[in-house]
């Protein structure tokens, strides 16, 4: 059986099936998008909380700590009760679509993003504090030059938020509701497929999610390597 | 009346870290065009001094008149470098010295020339060797010509041909108009760069007194000794 809903598989992915296409746009599409949100506030958060000389540095550092480990449907729970019509949100008419679900993605893993910023920044500084300090940098000029010292680890804190965007199915089935053609992504049609026995396209989602998610770490790190070379 | 001479001035400046004491009751005056050498084994607090003097340690006690940071410029052991090319490390100093393109480019190029290393302009630093990387935060003071040049040990763990090279580019950062302050425990590198030669041993100021006369006739045991461990 298992051999069959394989064949099926490839023939599904060899043919290109526009369903399996739509479906896997959709997803990346998604997943980018709470990506470049959750770099743009987890960046500069995580670089904030890393020069931060509060004394709540600390308390911010554990709670950005244990905001990684958030359960997704615990976050779908709450961005559902936000957006749904009687919400505080419910006005943006976001529930059920993918601006919704990009917003419950990038919930998700903005603490992912910020957590790993926050130490890889820390780790940066500590051999530059010094010197900073003698060229009269203002913290600003700090999280801009940290952020850019630290590009190529900040990458993989990126890739690690996509990756976990793109395999979440809680958040986006709360949220999105798994609309056929409007909100049905790669992990939630898997979960819906097997439910219902369609293990081949089930099992086509699966490989292709695995070699999307490989290809934007391949492709990412090749990147990376070319930049490192160039310039550290 | 302040003389106008006067870059720096520390009036019974004392430092202490818990129940350490670091320095002890410095006085020191050093006039514009000086060339100062601290001179001193280590742990005598030739760095903790020079950093007060930047202002990265605040004293305990005692006052300070230095020149504004962005007037000074400070150089250490091991230098602290960017993960960029050479000219971008230059050029970011003087971004931060608020010096606008395409100025910023054409002084850096000519601050990295001026250092011997024009024809490494787009290596990574890091890919330099110690004294080239010694040579390029020499770039970088060269570019914004401080009033006020604080070197801590900047020849350390050099090969002698590198050490040459940089103590001739301090040398040549001097005839811009900066005034050299720099620490080192070599001996001999004292005796060919410095015009005056303030001696520590344990965070005091045991001797302050022209070069040619400290090596010549010591007057305190401490130096005595150090200056006799050199020769053995």
């Amino acid at each position: 059986m298992l051999y069959d809903a394989g064949l099926a598989a490839l023939d599904l992915l060899v043919q290109g099936d526009a369903t399996l296409r739509d479906i896997a746009l959709l997803s990346l599409r998604v997943s980018a998008s709470a990506t470049l949100f959750a770099a743009l506030i987890g960046l500069p958060l995580g670089a904030w909380v890393a020069l931060s000389t509060t004394r709540l540095r600390t308390s911010f550092a554990v709670l950005l700590n244990t905001s990684m480990g958030l359960p997704p449907v615990v976050v779908g729970l709450g961005v559902y009760l936000l957006l749904s019509r009687s919400g505080p949100l419910g006005a943006l008419g976001w529930l059920f679509t993918p601006t919704g679900m990009i917003f419950a993605q990038t919930l998700l893993i903005t603490p992912i993003v910020a957590a790993l910023a926050r130490q890889t920044i820390e780790d940066a500084h500590v051999g530059l504090a010094e010197w900073f300090t003698s060229l009269g940098l203002t913290r600003w000029q700090r999280v801009k030059a940290l952020l850019f010292e630290a590009r190529f680890s900040l990458a993989v804190a990126l890739l690690a938020g996509f990756g976990r965007a793109i395999a979440e199915v809680g958040a986006v089935m709360m949220v999105g509701g798994n609309i056929a053609g409007h909100t049905r992504v790669m992990t939630t049609t898997i979960a819906l497929e097997t439910s219902k026995g369609d293990l081949p396209l089930a099992l086509a989602l699966g490989v292709l999610l695995v070699a999307l998610v490989l290809l934007v770490n391949g492709v990412a790190q090749i990147l990376k390597a070319w930049m490192e070379r160039r310039h550290a | 009346m302040r003389d106008q001479s006067m870059l720096l001035s520390l009036t019974a400046v004392s430092v202490s870290v818990a129940s350490t004491r670091l320095l002890a009751d410095i006085d020191l005056v050093v006039q514009s065009g000086e060339r100062v050498v601290i001179l001193g084994a280590n742990g005598a607090g030739k760095s903790t001094l020079l950093k007060v003097c930047n202002g990265l340690i605040a004293p305990s006690k005692g006052d300070l008149i230095a020149p504004p940071v962005r007037q000074q410029a400070l150089i250490f052991q091991r230098p602290a470098l960017l993960r960029r090319t050479v000219i971008e490390n230059v050029k970011f100093v003087l971004a931060a010295r608020g010096v606008l393109e395409p100025l910023r480019t054409s002084q850096a190029q000519q601050a990295i020339d001026a250092c011997g290393l024009g024809a490494m302009a787009s290596r990574p630093a890091f890919a330099l060797s110690g004294g080239e990387q010694q040579r390029l935060a020499l770039a970088r003071v060269w570019a914004c010509r401080p009033s006020l040049l604080l070197a801590d040990e900047p020849t350390a763990n050099l090969a002698p041909a590198a050490m040459r090279d940089v103590e001739n580019l301090l040398l040549a950062v001097e005839a811009l108009g900066t005034t050299l302050v720099l620490t080192t425990h070599n001996i001999a590198q004292a005796k060919r760069l410095a015009r005056r030669i303030v001696f520590l041993d344990g965070g005091k100021v045991v001797e302050d007194r022209p070069a040619a006369e400290f090596f010549a006739s010591p007057n305190s045991a401490a130096a005595r000794t150090y200056l006799a461990g050199e020769s053995l």
